[in-house]
């Protein structure tokens, strides 16, 4: 019998393991969550359940049904509270997948080694934040950190929110605020409605294809208007405002290349303010895997959502920023091939019809939403641009202006840009972005994507013996949601 | 003007009740309820960081709330680096904000000073709307 492991139990993830599942694989299904879901379907804890979720989620039903069929199933063991921490490769491909179980971040997980022989990974994507002056006073958050803690904790992050950045991710986040009791002072999107047109208007018949989306999108507006919460567009917040705190941002207008048009800042005041430019995918895993990553910095896959390693399969935000559609259409597919079945079958056509008309999306949301190179007028030398070792703009760009090397990696051990805690996950893309402007064409354009130790291992645990999948004791079904 | 959490009676998903539980944060307590993460609960007391950094000492609490970002670490029952956005509270926990202090940094941080609740009277608080708007 074939053992397919899913790493990421988002719509990707659970649309594979069923997909496996109905392709006659054993299933494990992994998630470094306690519940199933990922980010888009994060919700309260069992211990104060919802009676009415679906008042801020959108697809509840079909998250419900994803996660009951896969609980009452025998043959799909799901591991919650896990974490994926190192993937071993072999010659062919991946040779053992090692596990952490038990409280996040806690010193006495135990440890788990899985063979599996194939692997899904959706590991799905988290919120690009560009640098801007104020950006480390507490009450700035990430746009997504708005939405989970509305989903999964009904907490409002302030009063009186402001929401920038860019992308249509922003609408949901303004929602979800406004239906926690937060005061949505305004979405400020960076983008133009020149660039907004030639992503959403170009190829209308791109879009009659996905109805669904549509009406989320025209749902997401029309709940603005209906909260009147002001949407602007060519404008951003360029700058936060504060003691221990913060008390206002400023927003002014940007030029279609996101720069400052200089006299349009405006004061405004908040408590908190909710910002994201986009996503990052989650790579350490596909790269550790020994997954190809393309020249767009996704993981590259062929029509069966196989990547470049033999027996990997990649599905998701990893693949491209494309939303729930299609990681529920890459997952199926992705989850088919991890079982070994033909990705001709008809049982995975119609989901191969859903890919081709919802990745469309992620092109537009680039072309739409596509951080432009002007953002960098918002920024003082004394800004922040690595938070966790508090490297400032100026000194990085003079230490990489000084330097001859062109090299990533003396930028960073010179600086310590990008070497703290988070291991360059919030400023990695804005680090290599600024060091490209400053040496061009000497820069060497490695990336600081890899980290072989994908996650927080204590040295008690590292020192302790792995089980095997079969050693451990079946875990109860989860919870039940 | 802090974070909070929405009152069961006005939340349009119609929230089961929850157990209370009780948690200590430098000695301080701070409620919440059952399968609130620590983050969710320090954030529903109106409490905005509870981290200071090494190099300028400046507070930090949670940015991304996925747990990704790191920002938001304490020691929880004495375990050092724990992402509150993360780990789900239990009653009882015992939390601790962490700043370690570098060489040579600012001495003046110290620890009570660690957490800052929101709205509180600083030296830089305003109360209504900022000027210059």
């Amino acid at each position: 019998m074939t053992l397919v492991a899913v790493v990421g139990a988002g719509p990707a993830g659970l649309a594979a393991a069923r997909s496996a599942r109905r392709a006659r694989a054993d299933v494990v299904l992994l998630d470094t969550a306690d519940q199933l879901g990922g980010q888009y379907w994060r919700h309260l804890p069992d211990d104060r359940p919802a009676e009415r979720p679906e008042a801020l989620q959108h697809g509840w039903r079909r998250f419900r049904r994803l996660a009951d069929d896969l609980r009452d199933d025998d043959r799909c063991r799901i591991l919650t509270s896990a974490q994926v921490w190192a993937i071993e490769r072999s010659e062919t491909g991946v040779a053992r997948v090692h596990v952490l179980l038990g409280p996040t971040d806690g010193t006495a997980r135990e440890r788990l080694a899985l063979d599996p022989d194939s692997l899904v990974l959706a590991t799905g994507a988290y919120d690009r934040i560009l640098p801007f002056p104020g950006w480390t006073l507490p009450g700035v958050f990430t746009a997504g950190a708005g939405q989970a803690l509305a989903k999964g904790e009904r907490v409002a992050l302030g009063r009186r929110v402001v929401v920038a950045g860019a992308g249509p991710f922003l609408l949901p986040v303004a929602a979800s605020l406004a239906a926690t009791g937060a005061r949505v002072v305004g979405v400020h999107e960076a983008s133009g409605t020149r660039a907004l047109a030639r992503g959403w208007l170009s190829r209308p018949q791109g879009l009659a294809g996905a109805p669904g989306k549509s009406l989320e999108l025209a749902g997401y507006v029309a709940g603005q208007l209906r909260r009147r919460i002001p949407y602007r567009t060519s404008s951003a917040v360029v700058a936060a405002h504060g003691g221990e705190r913060v008390e206002a941002v400023t927003v002014a207008r940007l030029r279609p290349d996101w720069s400052v048009v200089p006299g349009s800042e405006r004061r405004i005041a908040a408590d908190a303010v909710c910002v994201g430019h986009g996503f990052t995918p989650r790579l350490e895993l596909p790269i550790a895997a020994g997954c190809a990553i393309g020249p767009d910095r996704f993981v590259v896959v062929d029509d069966e959502q196989g990547t470049s390693v033999a027996g990997v399969y990649a599905a998701g935000e990893i693949t491209g920023i494309g939303g729930v559609d299609a990681a529920l259409a890459e997952g199926e597919i992705a989850g088919h091939g991890a079982a070994g079945a033909r990705v001709d079958d008809a049982a995975v056509l119609p989901a191969r019809r859903r890919r081709a008309v919802y990745r469309d999306f992620a092109r537009r949301i680039d072309a739409a939403h596509g951080i432009r190179p002007g953002w960098t007028s918002w920024l003082a030398d004394d800004t922040v641009v690595c938070r966790c070792e508090e490297v400032g703009y100026g000194r990085l760009r003079d230490t990489a202006a000084a330097s001859t090397a062109g090299s990533l990696r003396a930028l960073t051990l010179g600086t310590r840009a990008g070497l703290g805690i988070c291991q360059a996950r919030i400023c990695g893309r804005t680090v290599e972005d600024l060091t490209r402007r400053v040496q061009g064409e000497q820069y060497d354009g490695t990336s600081l994507d890899r980290r072989p130790i994908s996650g927080l291992i204590r040295l008690g645990e590292l020192a302790a013996d792995a089980r095997a999948l079969d050693d451990t004791p079946l875990p109860s079904k989860g919870p039940s949601s | 003007m802090s974070p909070s959490l929405l009152p069961r009676d006005r939340d349009p998903v119609r929230p089961a009740a929850g157990r209370p539980i009780t948690l200590r944060i430098d000695g301080e307590r701070v409620d919440g309820l059952g399968g609130q993460t620590i983050a969710g609960v320090l954030l529903g007391s109106g409490l905005l960081s509870w981290r200071r950094t090494s190099t300028s000492g400046e507070p930090r609490g949670l940015l991304c709330g996925i747990g990704v970002c790191f920002d938001c670490i304490l020691t929880v029952n004495g375990e050092r680096d724990v992402r509150a956005c993360q780990r789900r509270a239990t009653d009882g926990d015992e939390l601790t904000t962490q700043h370690d202090a570098l060489p040579g940094a600012d001495a003046r941080v110290i620890r009570t000073e660690g957490t800052s609740r929101a709205g509180a009277e600083g030296p830089d608080a305003t109360r209504g709307p900022a000027a210059g708007a």
